[in-house]
């Protein structure tokens, strides 16, 4: 579900086509018929924002029917932690937990905790002062203020109606299969169909995985989309075992990479926090805050000491608090959405765009180069001259004369990149896994390697600020940047990079064998604590290329490497029963050797090898040890998986179905509509809504839009729209629609279509399909357009670009645009051009009246 | 002696290697497990340096590429049908079916029976391979073909494209008007390594071997599909008894032939010649008797 794997990831898909050969069932549910469908044993056609719904009537089936797996329930998950009494279900305030604040628009999430337990929010948090609401998501929410590793009020027979077993079951009892047929528009008996495979397919002998994509993400509640699959998973007992688990397909080939070595503001390599802007008053102090007392990030100072070592050398010691008070801070958002709201405001001055084209690829792409044009400077490194380095005298603005080049103070540097062949580097792909590729060819004329620009840009700044005296200056100057380069650029190792990244004792310069070895004294430095290991013995773990075959276990540990400690199934006690011993012979993968007094496997534990199945922590156990010997989930504080999150989520402890922001329907359950915490930009006019049901205009909009990626295109399209090849497999921009819906707007396969949303109007060539099927929900039909979102103005293949209908509105954990449940109009023939464009979208949000309602649930609450 | 009048299972030329004759081989394209991916077609065109085809949005499913010709030596079709994928499963009643096309290296090639220049030959591999330079753009193996396959390349389309500046100019320059079509990557087997489509495929639909192992496979997957109920699962060009007397290139589909635009029953065009040699020696015959005849009865007049 919320992922085409076929058409996304077609090399990992033949994974999923051997175990379909093997016999296995490939279920897939989506609202569209696509080529993972085709290859499926079983589609389900879905309506698009409605997968919480479907999922949470999987949860009722698994409950109601008691087919959970009882004793895996109730070890490794928090279903017997009774939580607080205050705590208020959605199911009892009209969809609204407690804590709500309307004036903040945010949860105190105190009422959501365990019963008995001292609450502090996320790491990074927990300083004087701090409210528990607001910016929840620091790293995962992984602390609890757990004085040791048990929760304080626990019922393991799960009958306390105030057990996390029991809200569950409260909180997802309305979710019948005839609910869930009514709002997601599928037939009962597909449903039942997809509840009996999981349930019968799940247990001591076999297992289930749930694949997603940005398919579950990409909505203003998409963190729960994936923790809705989450309880399912752990009521099945399908997580941390063999052919279970929850796969986060990523769309680039190294996503993945870059959130563990990040991209992302709120986040150091490894996971660790960025300081806030509040004032810590001493580096123990943020320690305090981040380390948690209980679980594996009881280390959480090791693992930071390690970073700043690697990135300072010999400058940072205890003394200076290993340059804490220097470090640069985050106040709150610093989101991409946030900076363009900024930007359009006029206080952002330089912008630099690596990897990426927002010009085409991100929500309201109108937004984006109108706000490009407010910007000083601009930087955009890329293989080709993508759109958002040519908005400035080649886009829809300058064609509608909202942008006049000469009128335009931006300066744009255009750096030519080099490509994946022209360069050494590791990919971390979807399952952790490390992969080296080499160069093969030396990048030409003026194209470059990240890792040469970075390297070199870094140096000349150092240079450049090497006498300054500026307090602002100083951590450039202590920065450790010394790579060893070679070629007649002068490209930088990048072995030597990752050796630092895997860690290595300061003292002799060996690599370390793993994060175990870490330490908050200065004696070693790691840039990323869970790649720690993976240049140890002094050899590229990620570069061994020893094919399965070849190695003595299916698991394949001598394949590249896999973070942490090269473990391919993380939390994998998890495959044993409480007493250590393998679940079935079938499913055997790690388990307690009680001869050895270890546990082993064909894995890599990933557990203290050492600690028997019966430990129970002493009262005054901190960090890992204060987990018990049959709770496999260790980052945890409490050990245990969260079917019921008391805290880390801006959003809620459970998910609840809400509407997307924009949907042709209310929502079936609560007055609550949409999710009250989601992120709209109320204040700024860029980012117009369509109305919802009883807004004036309302009917301009009646279909639902998801947009997608096809297999012969990547994201926004620079490296695949510019290669003869790939552009004539898909040389249009089209839109797919339904038989009926062509009829009923007059479309004719092949010819052309005006899709158009308060944001804007696009053409695109129309494909009708028999794939794209009307849904009947709520007795009405409703039809979907599907628009692939790969195409802008430039390249071999240009079109018009399809974020540029969407609006921006965010999930409030990650702050990720919508872009798969909004509403459109269509019309067939092709759309005003220049300024009539402009009036176009104008007259459809002059009939809505008002263009930016006030959020309805301020209204309410 | 092999004949190209009497077809016997063994392909025209090929016994002619004696002991630089390897085994056999060719594809076996297995529809099943077909993703439609396309990896096929652009690992062809970058693997033998194929001109782009030009953009056209044909509105066919997601087939923009439309047919194999000169410069597609690899064309995935995709047929979308009101049917089930089993025959049990008849609520879905929706199949999206894929297929990989490609030359068929028949066993009696007719392409190859009508080269006048033996630009076109039979390899040590049983493959029929175009030799580029040599061809002189005759075109007679065009019409021979029964699938459609061989194709002469427009003077105009050998335009360098631009995507590969450091191609020799004599690729990227010489003008055409030479039949081209899949060699079954002639240059790598002689490298001893699989062909470019088949090494791309990221699901083994597009199978490389002996010819003698795929039919054993394919046979066991026919099997092996009948049993689990697949809708119309067939071998295509599997039998060394057809017209063409089997294909180096078969197939296993989940429809007629003719669902993919595929011949259902294709003939060697060449089995006829011999009988076209007497029908046209009859009606030289006849019109030479017509012909005398006139002067016979017209002179009487």
């Amino acid at each position: 579900m919320g992922s085409n794997m076929a058409e996304n990831h077609p090399v990992g898909f033949q994974w999923v086509m051997e175990a379909r050969e093997r016999g296995a069932k490939v279920i897939h549910v989506d609202p569209r018929f696509t080529r993972t469908s085709a290859m499926a044993t079983k589609w389900v056609g879905i309506r698009p924002g409605s997968d919480i719904a479907f999922l949470g009537g999987v949860v009722n089936y698994i409950l109601q029917n008691e087919l959970y797996f009882r004793e895996y329930v109730e070890h490794y998950t928090n279903a017997p932690v009774i939580i607080d009494e205050a705590y208020v279900d959605t199911e009892d305030a009209d969809g609204l937990f407690s804590g709500w604040d309307p004036e903040q628009g945010q949860y105190d999430v105190t009422t959501w905790s365990y019963e008995g337990m001292e609450t502090h929010g996320a790491a990074g948090q927990r300083e004087e002062g701090y409210s528990p609401k607001g910016e929840q998501s620091g790293h995962g929410g992984h602390g609890g203020g757990l004085k040791h590793g048990e929760p304080p009020s626990e019922d393991p027979e799960l009958t306390h109606p105030r057990c996390v077993f029991q809200i569950l079951k409260r909180h997802y009892q309305r979710y019948t299969p005839e609910f869930v047929a009514e709002t997601c528009g599928v037939s009962v008996e597909d449903f039942a169909y997809v509840c009996e495979a999981l349930v019968q397919n799940s247990g001591r002998e076999r297992t289930s995985a749930f694949c997603y994509a940005v398919g579950w993400t990409q909505h203003t509640v998409g963190v729960q989309y994936i923790r809705t699959a989450a309880i399912i998973q752990q009521l099945l007992g399908n997580m941390g075992r063999p052919g279970g688990g929850i796969m986060a397909l990523r769309g680039h080939a190294s996503i993945q990479g870059s959130t563990d070595i990040p991209t992302l503001y709120n986040i150091l390599p490894g996971y660790l926090p960025m300081p806030h802007t509040e004032n810590y008053g001493s580096f123990d102090n943020f320690v305090q805050a981040n380390v948690a007392p209980t679980g594996w990030w009881g280390n959480f100072e090791e693992y930071w000491v390690s970073l700043m070592c690697a990135y300072f050398g010999p400058e940072a010691s205890s003394e200076n608090d290993w340059l804490f008070d220097h470090l640069p801070r985050i106040d709150d958002d610093n989101s991409v959405y946030w900076t363009l709201e900024q930007m359009l405001d006029g206080k952002v001055r330089g912008y630099i765009v690596a990897g990426e084209n927002p010009a085409v690829g991100n929500a309201n792409g109108k937004a984006h180069r109108l706000a490009f044009a407010n910007l000083d400077w601009m930087v955009v490194r890329d293989v080709v001259e993508i759109e958002s380095a040519s908005w400035w005298y080649d886009s829809p603005e300058i064609e509608s004369g909202e942008l006049k080049t000469e009128e335009i103070p931006t300066e744009i540097f255009f750096m030519p990149a080099a490509t994946h062949t022209e360069k050494d580097g590791s990919f971390t792909n979807t399952q952790r896994l490390l992969q080296w590729h080499w160069q093969a060819v030396e990048p030409k004329q003026d194209c470059r390697s990240e890792l040469w620009f970075y390297f070199h840009l870094g140096r000349m700044i150092k240079s450049k600020l090497k006498d300054s005296q500026e307090p602002r200056d100083l951590l450039i100057n202590k920065l450790h940047w010394d790579y060893p380069t070679h070629s007649a650029i002068r490209e930088p190792s990048a072995e030597t990079i990752l050796k630092e990244i895997g860690g290595y004792e300061v003292e002799s310069g060996e690599p370390l064998p793993g994060y175990k070895k870490l330490k908050s004294d200065g004696s070693t430095a790691c840039g990323c604590w869970i790649y720690a290991g993976c240049y140890q013995n002094g050899i590229n773990q990620p570069a061994r290329k020893k094919p399965h075959w070849e190695q003595d276990t299916h698991v394949a540990p001598e394949w590249a490497w896999a973070w942490p400690a090269n473990r391919r199934i993380i939390y994998n006690r998890a495959s044993a029963d409480p007493e250590g011993n393998p679940w079935s012979e079938r499913k055997k993968y790690v388990y307690w050797n009680g001869e050895q007094e270890t546990w082993e496997g064909i894995d890599t534990p990933d557990f203290d090898e050492t600690k028997p199945p019966d430990y129970v922590p002493p009262d005054d156990a901190k960090g890992p040890d204060a987990i018990a010997g049959d709770h496999p989930f260790i980052m945890q504080s409490d050990g245990r998986s969260w079917l019921y999150v008391p805290q880390g989520l801006e959003d809620g402890p459970l998910p609840t179905h809400y509407e997307p922001q924009e949907s042709p329907f209310d929502n079936p359950l609560y007055s609550q509509r949409a999710n009250p915490r989601r992120q709209q930009h109320k204040d700024a006019d860029w980012d117009p809504y369509n109305p919802i049901e009883g807004e004036p205009g309302f009917e301009l909009f009646p279909h639902v839009l998801t947009t997608y990626r096809l297999t012969e295109h990547h994201t926004a399209g620079g490296m695949t729209r510019s290669i003869p090849y790939l552009a004539e497999l898909q040389p249009a921009f089209f839109c797919e629609v339904s038989p009926e819906l062509a009829e009923e707007a007059g479309l004719e396969n092949g010819g052309w279509a005006t899709v158009y949303t308060s944001r804007s109007a696009v053409e695109a060539r129309v494909l009708v399909t028999r794939r794209m099927k009307p849904q009947t929900v709520r007795g009405r039909v409703t039809h979907t357009v599907g628009l692939p979102y790969h195409w802008g103005q430039r390249l071999l293949t240009a079109g018009d670009t399809a974020n540029d209908l969407l609006h921006a509105a965010l999930d409030p954990n990650v702050h990720i645009m919508e872009t798969k449940a909004q509403t459109c109009g269509i019309r067939a023939g092709r759309r005003p051009r220049g300024k009539a464009l402009t009036e176009f979208v104008e007259s459809l949000r002059a009939q809505t009246e008002k263009t930016r309602p006030e959020p309805e649930e301020t209204r309410k609450t | 002696m092999t004949s190209i009048m009497e077809p016997s299972g063994v392909p025209a030329g090929y016994e002619a290697w004696g002991d630089d004759q390897h085994a056999r081989v060719g594809f076996f394209t297995d529809t099943s497990v077909c993703i439609g991916c396309k990896a096929c077609e652009v690992a062809c065109k970058e693997w033998n340096l194929i001109p782009a085809d030009g953009q056209d949005f044909l509105a066919q499913s997601y087939d923009n590429t439309g047919e194999l010709n000169s410069e597609t030596w690899r064309h995935v079709a995709f047929i979308e049908q009101e049917k089930p994928l089993r025959a049990d499963d008849g609520a879905v009643g929706l199949r999206w079916l894929m297929e990989s096309d490609v030359c068929k290296h028949c066993t009696h090639a007719a392409c190859l029976d009508v080269c006048p220049t033996g630009s076109l030959f039979r390899t040590e591999f049983g493959t029929v391979v175009v030799q580029e330079d040599i061809c002189n753009g005759c075109g007679y193996c065009v019409p021979a073909c029964p699938f459609g396959v061989i194709d002469k390349r427009d003077m105009k389309s050998t335009a360098n494209m631009g995507h590969q500046p450091d191609l020799p100019s004599f690729l990227g320059k010489k003008e055409d008007g030479r039949v081209w079509k899949c060699t079954l990557c002639y240059d790598r087997l002689k490298g001893g390594h699989e062909p470019a489509c088949a090494k791309a495929c990221p699901t083994k639909s597009i199978q490389f071997g002996p010819l003698d192992e795929l039919r054993e496979r394919a046979d066991q997957r026919l099997e092996k599909l009948q049993d689990e109920g697949w809708n119309g699962a067939q071998l295509y060009l599997r039998d060394p008894d057809d017209g063409i007397g089997g294909a180096g290139a078969f197939f296993l589909l989940l429809d007629d032939p003719e669902v993919y635009g595929l011949p259902p029953d294709p003939v060697v065009t060449t089995a006829f010649l011999g009988q076209m040699w007497t029908n046209m020696a009859a009606a030289a015959a006849a019109l030479a008797v017509g012909v005398v005849g006139g002067f016979v009865f017209g002179g009487r007049k």
